[in-house]
């Protein structure tokens, strides 16, 4: 029988054949460049044409922005300079970014004390990490809640008593809550907040003056009017983050409450900040108050602008929280009932760790617009970057300048908010359970 | 001033006791510094340097009062103020004196409440156009597209003019004066329309300054003054015997040279030796010491210095003095006589 099927077949093959590689259309980058931009002559010729204006773009960009104009001192001069090498004058012309960039980081800030804000930036980066990201060692935590302090006292300078005596008050809120606690949590709550007030309002300023008189150390005062540029922008969008975060949840809480007052309450304030634009806000800031507040009075103006901001974007961080408190199912609110947990017991550990995981990308959007909106303080007659620009473009070396500041300050900017956007993707991350 | 804990935890850092009250001259002198309001930023009438120091010809203002009250021209502190805060901030008392080359109308001076010390710089609304148009009147610019700022003085002058030569144009709404310079050379519209010193100061930035040309006409009068609030004359008078001062100095011949000269010993002008304080009390009379004009003048010059370091023929800017000639060279700079 064996030889059979030896002359019936006239080939077996004994051996496997090698893999073959796929045909060259099939593979590597010619099948994915046929898959994804020329499967088919519609879209062949949109590829083309999309390359041809990416090409357009990105060459005509180059071609003004690589020119070597970067010593510069006026615009007369980068002409001339652009013309000695056979350059188009319309090409960047960066020596005022080399004239300025100072100014447009700082403002008017004291040049020799430019460290401060810098430091300043250091410690809150430093004081941010491990609120942020929460791998840091516990005795990190307590430089994170004297960082605030620390960067009033780089900032604006003076006596390092105030800021001391200031969280000072946080400190006896503290301890009074350890104390009464033992008797009573409401009264506990309550004095919390009653002493450290009274204490605020009544002691410190004379306590801080007192030691400051007595010991006079502390570091050159610099007045928020001198602040400007970046620094203004990032002073007045920081604050008004880590304020309006808090403040919003409470709002948040508030109008899902099912007291009456509160509820009302909270309704009425989001929706009488939301509902007028910033910009308005903002002039009832800088004009409204100055005729409101008695006559004597120089409420400074960046701090006004500060709480302002605040305000509208708590309003606003409250609705996206209020969003992620109604997505969380009912099931989780009624079951920290039936654990019996209090009322705040069961936000804090069942219903806001959900919806505020949720409520995450609407968070950072709504900080990422606030930051930008900073810049509509040049209205009020604030010297953001964007208000520096026209004071810059208003002097005589650099009058007739435009883009290269606008490119300098998108850029400055862009790496703000994108690094916001990218810390909300790795936190939705860091905190995904389900679906794994 | 009572202050609360938290509030002056708050405020601490830009606080300083202004008040809107009557004694001006009290408040800044208590204060250590005179708190002068000027524009954010306009080319050769106020803008600051790389080190943060502002210049310009409004500056040179403020800093001459500063000088006359204090002897110092760098006791002042300036605060940038956009069209919208300018007023609310000197009636809210949050500046002492506004030289933001602002213009002197009847309803600012009554209605709102001010008081306009004079006239630093006499402007008015001009037109600038490309040679190649072969344009050299503005009636000849029937049917032209006309780039204007919307919400200003200059849009309704604008009609106004138009409308009475009987011609048409199409306007091309601009926000700033650094969009009108883009559109305009981008060749969005004919013809760029605002003052003349702004537009003297935007062709001076052009890369071919010598293709484009001014109009001889002026269809607008722009009166352009430092201000006060209204009900303090005391204070009033300081800014603008001040400014007077300036004025009288270029005529009298007094300069920022010459000054110390002048004013060592009594010269044989009376005029000069009272308005340097080497003969009468003028500097007692407004609550002054009596080296005041001295020490105002001394500051940045007399009113042709300042002019020539700020806008003048040598500057990029290079504006002629025109109407802001001394009354005896044909301008209309007049200094009533200190006496």
């Amino acid at each position: 029988m064996s030889d059979t099927h030896a002359q019936t077949v006239a080939f077996v093959r004994e051996g496997m054949l090698d893999q073959q590689p796929p045909p060259t259309r099939e593979a590597g980058t010619v099948k994915w460049v046929r898959e994804n931009l020329f499967p088919t002559w519609l879209n062949a010729i949109l590829t083309i044409v999309s390359l041809y204006v990416i090409w357009v773009v990105v060459s005509t960009f180059v071609m003004w922005a690589f020119s070597p104009t970067w010593n510069a001192t006026s615009l007369s001069e980068c002409r001339q300079m652009l013309e000695e090498l056979g350059r188009s004058t319309e090409t960047a012309c960066w020596g005022v970014i080399r004239d300025r960039w100072e100014q447009l980081l700082f403002g008017f800030y004291p040049s020799d004390l430019y460290w401060r804000p810098t430091v300043a930036l250091i410690v809150l980066l430093a004081g941010l990490g491990p609120v942020l990201f929460g791998t840091f060692p516990r005795w990190f935590m307590g430089f994170s809640l004297a960082s605030p302090f620390l960067i009033f006292l780089l900032l604006w300078g003076g006596p390092i008593w105030l800021p001391l005596t200031v969280a000072l008050g946080f400190g006896l809120g503290v301890v009074a809550f350890r104390v009464f606690s033992r008797v009573n949590q409401i009264v506990a709550v309550l004095v919390a907040i009653v002493i450290p007030l009274l204490y605020w309002l009544l002691l410190a300023w004379p306590l801080a003056s007192e030691l400051a008189r007595v010991m006079p150390i502390g570091l050159e005062p610099v007045q928020s009017k001198q602040f400007g540029g970046f620094m203004l922008s990032i002073v007045i969008g920081v604050t008004a983050i880590v304020l309006s975060l808090p403040l919003g949840i409470l709002l948040a809480l508030g109008r899902a409450s099912n007291l009456f007052i509160v509820t009302k309450l909270s309704v009425v304030f989001i929706e009488i900040i939301r509902g007028v634009p910033l910009i308005v806000w903002l002039f009832t800031a800088s004009l409204l108050l100055n005729y409101f507040l008695p006559p004597g009075t120089n409420f400074d103006l960046t701090l006004r602008v500060i709480i302002m901001v605040t305000l509208f974007s708590a309003a606003y961080i409250a609705e996206v929280v209020r969003g992620g408190l109604s997505a969380v199912p009912k099931g989780q609110y009624e079951g920290a009932n039936s654990l019996g947990l209090s009322y705040w017991q069961s936000m804090q550990l069942i219903v806001l760790p959900q919806a505020l995981k949720i409520s995450i990308p609407g968070i950072v959007n709504t900080f990422i617009g606030l930051f930008k909106d900073t810049t509509l303080v040049l209205f009020i007659g604030l010297l953001d970057p964007l208000g520096l620009i026209n004071s810059i473009r208003a002097s005589t070396d650099w009058n007739g300048i435009y883009w290269e500041l606008y490119v300098f300050v998108a850029l400055l900017f862009f790496v703000a908010c994108f690094s916001m956007g990218r810390y909300s993707l790795h936190l939705e991350k860091k905190l995904q359970r389900e679906h794994r | 001033m009572k202050k609360t804990v938290l509030f002056g935890t708050l405020t601490i850092a830009g606080l300083t006791a202004a008040a809107a009250s009557a004694a001006t001259l009290d408040d800044v002198k208590a204060r250590g510094h005179l708190n002068c309001g000027v524009t954010t930023g306009l080319t050769g009438f106020a803008a600051p340097d790389a080190n943060g120091v502002w210049e310009g010809f409004d500056v040179d203002v403020c800093r001459a009062v500063a000088a006359a009250i204090f002897g110092d021209k760098n006791a002042v502190e300036f605060v940038p103020t956009t069209g919208e805060t300018r007023f609310t901030a000197l009636s809210s008392g949050e500046i002492d004196l506004l030289a933001r080359n602002t213009t002197w109308t009847f309803s600012r001076d009554t209605e709102l409440k001010f008081d306009f010390v004079g006239v630093n710089y006499y402007d008015g609304q001009g037109f600038i156009v490309p040679k190649a148009l072969g344009v050299t009147s503005a009636k000849d610019l029937d049917g032209a597209t006309v780039c204007i700022q919307t919400g200003t003085t200059t849009e309704l002058n604008l009609a106004d003019y138009f409308r009475a030569n009987n011609i048409t144009y199409q306007p091309v709404p601009i926000q700033t004066n650094a969009e009108g310079q883009q559109q305009y050379l981008a060749g969005a519209c004919d013809t760029y329309t605002t003052d003349a010193s702004g537009l003297a100061a935007t062709r001076a930035t052009f890369e071919n300054p010598e293709d484009h040309v001014l109009l001889p006409e002026i269809i607008s009068k722009e009166p352009l003054g430092p201000l006060v609030r209204h009900g303090d004359n005391e204070w009033g008078d300081i800014a603008m015997w001040t400014l007077n001062a300036l004025i009288a100095a270029e005529e009298l011949g007094i300069t920022s040279a010459n000054i110390g000269e002048m004013s060592a010993a009594p010269t044989n002008n009376p005029e000069v030796n009272r308005l340097l304080g080497t003969e009468g009390e003028l500097g007692a009379m407004i609550g002054l010491s009596n080296d005041w004009a001295k020490n105002a003048i001394m500051a940045g010059g007399n009113y042709g210095e300042i002019f020539e370091r700020n806008i003048g023929e040598n500057t990029p800017i290079g504006l002629a003095r025109g109407l802001n000639a001394q009354w005896t060279d044909g301008g209309l700079l007049y200094s009533p006589p200190f006496r």
